[in-house]
């Protein structure tokens, strides 16, 4: 059945040409020559820094990248990218802010512009207006411009800090992770970044400890020609609890711009990582012009026993999406998840779906997936589940809807079920009425009809996950969970 | 993601180009066709699993060997192989080695509007009916049929005429018979004129622990409001290859269902294809595999819905015990244009050995906004909670397994109309459970 009236105008309403976020701030910056080349790679490194391991590290990706070839699987097109014509560095030309009052009135102009509060006296202010403690680090094009909060943090043993700073201050725990989840010669896009990544987030909370409040960094691409490689590094220590989210937007641009980001997260013995993603880069005009390429690899190692990782996405943004949030479920009894809600209009392109990997024992996944396509977009959902020969007892449940709005895009849903061993449990299913017939019974006694009551399970379900964001993002995805799901197709 | 390099040629690559070179340059439209389909196999070669819909079955690694192609079987030792569907009421033809053989053959009193010719014979008296051979494309390379499509010189023309209702199935046997292990290429063509009903039957059997390849490929075109009814059982030998292709092209509120039982081969490949052209037709594509020892199975399905109003259902059931590995790969192609498209796969497994592997990945590919899909695969054990009510019933452990495999695969098999074909299959899954235990 087509797609109900009010889901129409709610998706009309996220349309692409309404995008609110694509200012740009006039501001002098410094850049690295165009181009790529080990010199590049160099100066990136000279400009952090940085020891002699990290820029060889570095200098290793990128001659490992320039013998690899792009990868071409996936369901999107855009003509041929030119690395060179490309800056790979771009940083607001100002010393080192030691204190908020150094930084550049512009850019926090621009945070305040988006919503982000970078001082903590107005982030307090937003506890009275009921929103919760967030502190933030700010990454402005290259470089992270401020991060809040670091002292509350640091009382609690919390290392919050961009990764720059920490390849100087903590090089042996950089060292040891970095690159562990998402190898170095991982896939095209990854060992780009591990040559040119400028800046991202460092988190490192220690055993035991739940940190005391949502961890966010704020990426804004700002310059023209500029990739952003950002590089995020999240390290649960055993019994740990750290809850992280993840905001992008980029100014209105005609020509596209180029993100390449790589997220690892490494929770240990029974640490729980909950990480979550508004993405809102800019996604080109009506006619497809322009527009963020944003390639992204994304990967949470449950490295421990009983340890848990959360994924939960919102994706409204980008030009293309390729971007597949993974769990490798290594520890007994660890847990992955992941919840996605992509949206797709005008001449997007999403391909984006998850991989849970289980290797050990009774191992757990979830996957749902909502995808809705309008305009001329195509969206993607490609997964992959499977189970190792020693996996026993591992369990998936998978849902995948998508919705079409219009007869001139298309739904897509490719997943892979490979299951190696006779006590795993996989089911994968693309139907709405079928979430839990428990929960359907107990809504339809009470007079709901079927299409009401799931519509009503799963925004539940969801929502659940999404009222842990902060304010400043909860209402932006909370708007995309009020689309009905109502005449969904697998 | 290295899939442009160019692989060097197997031995078995090799052997294929090698035999193909031999065909004439060009000719008729069929020499054509088979010169088109040799150099494209020449161009792209055995699959391997960078090839999409090859990925979980390598036949360039599988199928390292190349044997020659069959010869003429001897008749006796064919009449004594064809042992398959015998019990069923049927009008029987015998393919032996790829070729028809009109001894074992019932090819006399034919019912009106019925036609039963043998490619060989079309091919010697220039049929007009040749023309259809190739009439469908699957819309890929398919190395399975590009191979078929150039060494194939026989196999069985069958054709109703519309509106005759052709009660008396007909059954192609298809066996292998020989001393040494050799390559067997059979090409048939079903043809059901507007408003016909047909059930056509094929098999598939030869001898044990022998490597040799049986290649099958069969075109179907359903015209409008016309009823076919497909019931295939593969029961190959334990050595053997066996790879198969089926066409289908269906016509306006035409019915059609298909049922694949598989048992045997070492390794077999069943891809199915089939374009919706005609509006609101019904399809049923269903399928039950049974594996045991190290036996690999993969069917792989491609439907095309380009017009609006049609319904396709798929439902496929593998048990896998020991080593074996199945696959199952499905995707559903709705169109543009086909609006009210109803579209529903489903893929069961049931895993009794430990270390068996399945592998399924049903696919969706949806451009028209109004249509119902979906698609749905579960994998797993025997419910641990029916076993331990069939147990507290007092049946031993192996039986109540034996109980609960069959009513799995019943679910599948109850999908053929035919009784006659529906009871002989259900015998053969009950045979395959009893060697089981």
């Amino acid at each position: 059945m087509p797609a109900v009236q009010e889901t129409v105008d709610q998706v009309r309403s996220l349309d692409v040409d309404q995008y609110k976020y694509g200012f740009f701030t006039e501001i002098e910056s410094e850049k690295a020559p165009k181009g790529l080349t080990e010199d590049t790679v160099r100066f990136i490194s000279a400009k952090k820094d940085e020891p002699e391991w990290m820029l060889e590290w570095r200098l290793e990706a990128f001659r490992r990248w320039q013998t690899m070839p792009e990868p071409n699987w996936a369901r999107v097109s855009y003509p041929p990218i030119d690395y060179q014509e490309l800056y790979y560095y771009s940083a607001p030309k100002r010393k080192e802010a030691l204190s908020i009052d150094d930084i550049d009135p512009e850019i926090l102009a621009t945070y305040e512009k988006l919503g982000i509060p970078l001082r903590e006296r107005d982030a307090l202010l937003g506890i009275q207006s009921g929103g919760s403690k967030v502190a933030v680090d700010a990454v402005f094009d290259s470089v992270s411009v401020a991060t809040t909060f670091k002292e509350e943090l640091s009382k609690a043993g919390v290392i919050f800090m961009p990764i720059s700073e920490a390849v100087r201050e903590y090089p042996e725990l950089v060292r040891q992770y970095l690159g562990s989840v998402v190898p170095v010669t991982d896939n095209y896009f990854a060992t780009l970044n591990s040559a040119v990544f400028s800046d991202g987030s460092f988190v490192y909370v220690p055993k035991g400890v739940r940190c005391p409040m949502e961890l966010s960094t704020y990426f804004r691409i700002n310059e023209r020609n500029t990739g952003q490689f950002e590089r995020t590094l999240i390290i649960a220590d055993e019994g740990a609890y750290v809850s992280y989210l993840e905001g992008c937007t980029a100014p209105q641009r005609d020509e596209n711009q180029l993100h390449a980001a790589v997220v690892e997260l490494v929770a240990l013995a029974d640490a729980e990582i909950k990480y979550s993603t508004v993405q809102n880069w800019y996604p080109g005009d009506k006619d497809g012009k322009g527009g963020i390429y944003n390639f992204v690899t994304k990967r949470g190692d449950c490295r421990g026993d009983r340890s848990k990782i959360s994924w939960t996405q919102v994706e409204t943004g980008s030009a293309i999406t390729w971007k597949y949030p993974s769990c490798i479920l290594r520890g007994d009894n660890s847990q992955g998840e992941f919840y996605s809600i992509a949206i797709s209009n005008g001449y997007q392109q999403v391909d984006s779906g998850t991989k849970m990997i289980h290797l050990g024992k009774n191992t757990s996944s979830r996957i749902i997936s909502k995808g809705i396509a309008a305009g001329h977009s195509d969206n993607t959902y490609r997964g992959l589940v499977t189970a190792h020969r020693k996996a026993t007892g591992a369990r998936n449940f998978t849902n995948c809807d998508s919705l079409l709005i219009g007869d001139k895009c298309g739904a897509h849903t490719v997943p892979y079920i490979e299951s190696k061993n006779s006590s795993a449990q996989f089911e994968h299913e693309a139907t709405t009425s079928k979430i839990s017939e428990d929960q359907l019974f107990y809504c339809r006694q009470r007079g709901l009809d079927p299409e009401e009551a799931t519509a009503l399970i799963v925004n539940g379900f969801v929502k659940d996950v999404l009222q842990q964001l902060p304010m400043e993002f909860a209402v932006e995805a909370q708007k995309l969970i009020a689309v009905s799901l109502e005449g969904s197709v697998g | 993601m290295n899939a442009e390099i160019r692989p060097i040629r197997t031995p078995a690559e090799q052997a294929f180009i090698a035999a193909l070179d031999g065909l004439p340059a060009s000719g008729d439209r069929l020499a054509d066709l088979r010169l088109a389909a040799a150099r494209s196999f020449a161009e792209h070669g055995l699959p391997h699993r960078r090839v999409e819909e090859w990925k979980y079955t390598d036949l360039r690694t599988l199928m390292r060997e190349a044997v020659p192609v069959a010869g003429t079987a001897a008749v006796a030792e064919a009449d004594a192989r064809a042992t398959l569907l015998r019990g069923v009421e049927a009008r029987r033809i015998v393919v032996a080695n790829g070729a028809v053989v009109p001894e074992l053959s019932d090819l006399a009193d034919l019912e009106a509007g019925l036609s039963v010719t043998t490619l060989a014979a079309a091919t010697a008296a220039g049929d007009e009916v040749l023309s259809r051979i190739g009439g469908i494309l699957p819309g890929r390379y398919d190395a399975a049929l590009a191979l078929n499509t150039a060494l194939a010189r026989d196999g069985v023309i069958v054709t109703v005429a519309p509106g005759a209702v052709i009660e008396r199935p007909i059954h192609v046997a298809h066996v292998f018979a020989g001393a040494s292990a050799a390559a067997s290429y059979a090409r048939s063509l079903v043809v059901v004129g507007a408003g016909a009903k047909l059930t056509y039957a094929e098999s598939f059997e030869g001898p044990e622990a022998m490597a040799y390849q049986a290649n099958s490929a069969t075109e179907f075109t359903v015209g409008d409001d016309a009823h076919l009814d497909v019931v295939r059982l593969q029961e190959e030998g334990t050595g053997a290859f066996h790879l198969s292709t089926l066409l289908f092209d269906v016509g306006r509120q035409a019915q059609v269902h298909a049922f694949s039982f598989g048992i045997g081969a070492a390794v077999a490949r069943t891809s199915l294809y089939a374009t919706l052209s005609g509006e609101s037709s019904h399809v049923g594509f269903n399928g039950a595999t049974l594996l045991k020892g190290r036996q690999h199975a993969d069917s792989t399905l491609l439907v095309d819905h380009q017009v609006p109003g049609c319904e396709s259902r798929e439902l496929f059931k593998t048990v896998l015990d020991d080593q074996t590995r199945g696959v199952f790969q499905g995707k559903i192609i709705v169109r543009q244009a086909a609006q009210k498209t109803d579209g529903r796969m489903m893929s069961r497994a049931l895993v009794l050995g430990d270390e068996a592997e399945m592998d399924n990945k049903p696919e969706l590919e949806i451009f028209a906004d109004d249509v119902q899909c979906g698609h749905g695969a579960t994998c797993g054990a025997i419910d641990d909670d029916l076993l331990f009510y069939l147990r507290a019933r007092g049946i031993p452990h192996k039986e109540a397994q034996s109980l609960l495999v069959q009513a799995f695969v019943g679910e599948a098999i109850e999908t053929v109309e035919h009784d006659g074909l529906r009871e002989a299959l259900v015998e053969r899954a009950e045979a395959w459970l009893k060697a089981r235990a």
